[in-house]
């Protein structure tokens, strides 16, 4: 036993037997030491996998293995009509819900070749903004966390909580939206959406202000996150990292700049840039680029045509939902068509004279309003004919790319029609997947203390990588 | 420079190489044959006029079901690329028969393309000739089949596995 214990190193005293079976090193006497970091650790948010070989706290391998919540999303979207996909798309990144839904609905839109009303473009992009802050709020959050800085945590938690209620607001979920559809939204704003915009935004100035002072001069954060992670220009590209990672090196690449699609070139925002690439200032842009959300939706907001959202019946008969059917049941149809109808509260925003105003006037496309699938029989046979299989949304055969800006990067969406209600082949681009397949050349020859802070500022998200 | 003109550069370059183009909904794409692939990447990349710097995604599509493409290859291989010096895109797509499926590897072009590929590799069953690593990236190591196949039934179940020994 003696003998042993003088041959064995301290790591090995601590982590028992059989954990070295790595392969010698330069230093003489000493061998490397293979460790796994994942699938399932406390200090990882989220479930992967770094299998890293140690030269005492030098990381000099790192193999990231992923797949752990593969779930199939692109063979499911095959299997069913082109808006069922929309629940699976929430489920994306799914800190950034509104995004995805809008960017697959865009794909679809681009390949029919229609384009949503310009309130519906409003929306999307309020609602976009909005995620956006909710997914920097989070991943700047949960990498401060596990530097330890639990504080900056709870009160970005707390700001995410009120741009939250704003979402709940607008879309009756906080998380699992399913706000988007193709060819519109599923429902109008709420009426009190700028008030809570402009509540939540107070709020979140306040916490991000607070932050600040907290987090972007201390001393111990500046240490860890400052030349720690990073990643020179070209390889940044290389490696085909878009997003605040890539903005980080000083590339003001932008979809909503490069390429901007709603109405984004109406808005007046700035491209926040980096310059190290460095842990420390992809934070610092993703700071910044909060703020610039909040001023495009405090425009978007100011801008939106159609002035509040509020639509006046005074003054007319409201008929209950359940009155209404019985009406048409006896045929007493006369005149329901054209009855302004209180519809149940989980339908709220999707009151005919919403519904034009947000959706593409194309019946091909949107499920039309339910005063006119319950009032009418031309609205019943068009609400069947996109519902029934093999009808519904069918674009012509074709192809399309089209590329958004989500929270992580470009995010893109490909598909490819056989001219049938179903889309043949879905292609999710996953903003996350670059930078995680890049990973292990920002943490090999750093410490294995920077893992978890490199690991934070990539903010993988995997249920958007792993799709 | 626009659509139309990279796509007639590369017509210009690559001759009868360059199989069809279009630009369905603006999408400006060029169909390549496999054997001048590397060759057609690798001027995208590094034409002055061209750079593609960005390999935005990589993907395939399996075309068994298709109509109107029976006797066409199984496979197309899809990159679209993306030019951060001059803000612009292009969709390259290579095809490739079921019994030969392999495509020369895009890795010392972009590095990214390690992952896409593993991820076609895993999900299709398409080789990337000289790519130094293809494993499966997705799925684990004892799944049999390639999941995004048309041929592999969505409702499919395979046996659970323990852990390593």
């Amino acid at each position: 036993m003696a003998d042993a214990s003088t041959t064995r190193r301290t790591q090995e005293f601590f982590l028992g037997e059989g954990t070295a079976p790595g392969t010698a090193s330069g230093t003489e006497g000493t061998e490397n030491l293979l460790v796994n970091v994942g699938p399932s650790h406390p200090a990882m948010h989220g479930i992967v996998r770094i299998l890293t070989e140690l030269d005492g706290e030098r990381v000099v391998r790192a193999d990231v293995e992923i797949g752990y919540l593969h779930r199939a999303f692109e063979k499911e979207c095959e299997i069913g009509p082109y808006n069922n996909a929309m629940p699976y798309t929430d489920r994306l990144n799914y800190v950034s819900p509104l995004i995805n839904n809008f960017g697959y609905a865009a794909c679809i839109e681009k390949l029919l070749g229609i384009e949503v009303t310009e309130r519906c473009q409003y929306i999307r992009v309020i609602m976009s903004e909005i995620s956006r802050i909710c997914d920097h709020l989070t991943c700047i959050g949960a990498s401060a966390m596990e530097l330890g800085a639990f504080t900056a945590f709870l009160y970005m938690v707390k700001a995410r909580e009120f741009l939250w209620e704003a979402i709940e607001q607008v879309t009756g979920a906080r998380l699992t939206i399913s706000y988007g559809r193709v060819g519109g939204v599923k429902a109008d704003l709420s009426p009190e959406i700028e008030a809570a915009v402009r509540m939540a935004f107070k709020e979140t100035r306040e916490v991000l202000a607070e932050v600040h002072k907290l987090l972007t001069g201390n001393r111990i954060f500046m240490d860890r996150m400052q030349g720690v992670g990073a990643l020179s220009r070209e390889e940044t590209i290389g490696w085909a990292i878009t997003g605040p990672m890539l903005r980080a090196c000083g590339v003001p690449y932008d979809v909503r700049r490069a390429t901007p699609y709603w109405v984004y070139d109406r808005m007046d925002f700035e491209i926040p840039v980096g310059e190290a690439g460095d842990n420390y200032d992809r934070y610092l842009v993703r700071m910044a680029e909060m703020e610039q959300s909040m001023r495009i939706v405090e425009q978007a907001v100011a801008a939106i045509p159609g002035g509040a959202v509020n639509v006046d019946f005074e003054g007319r008969p409201l008929v209950a939902p359940a009155e209404f059917v019985d009406r048409g049941k006896l045929g007493k149809t006369g005149g329901l068509l054209l009855t302004p109808l209180r519809l149940s509260p989980n339908l709220a925003g999707q009151e005919r004279p919403l519904h034009d105003r947000v959706n593409v006037p194309d019946r091909r496309t949107v499920l039309p309003p339910k005063e006119t699938t319950y009032g009418s029989i031309e609205g019943l046979m068009n609400h069947f004919m996109l519902i029934m299989e093999g009808f519904g949304i069918r674009p012509p055969r074709g192809e399309a790319y089209f590329p958004v800006e989500g929270a992580n990067g470009e995010l893109g969406f490909y598909v490819v029609s056989d001219g049938t209600d179903r889309p043949y082949r879905v292609r999710c681009r996953p903003p996350c997947l670059p930078p995680v397949a890049a990973l292990h050349r920002m943490i090999e020859g750093g410490m294995v203390a920077d893992i978890v802070p490199t690991f934070g500022s990539v903010n993988m998200i995997g249920g958007e990588m792993d799709r | 420079m626009d659509g139309p003109a990279i796509v007639a550069r590369l017509t210009e370059r690559f001759g009868p190489a360059v199989r069809e183009t279009h630009a369905h909904r603006g999408d400006h794409t060029v169909v390549v044959d496999r054997a001048a692939l590397a060759d057609l990447l690798r001027l995208c990349r590094d034409d002055p006029a061209l750079r593609f710097d960005l390999l935005m995604d990589l993907t395939a599509v399996d075309y068994l079901k298709y109509p109107g493409r029976e006797d066409a290859p199984r496979f197309e291989v899809v990159y679209h690329l993306y030019s951060v010096p001059e803000n612009h895109r292009l969709r390259v797509k290579v095809r490739v028969d079921e019994d030969d499926a392999v495509v020369p590897t895009a890795v010392p072009l972009w590095p990214i393309a390690n992952w896409f590929e593993r991820e076609v590799w895993d999900m299709f069953g398409i080789r990337f000739d000289g790519h130094p690593d293809l494993r499966r990236l997705l799925m684990y190591e004892e799944f049999v089949g390639h999941p995004l196949r048309k041929d592999y039934p969505v409702s499919k179940r395979q046996p659970l596995i323990g852990p390593r020994t």
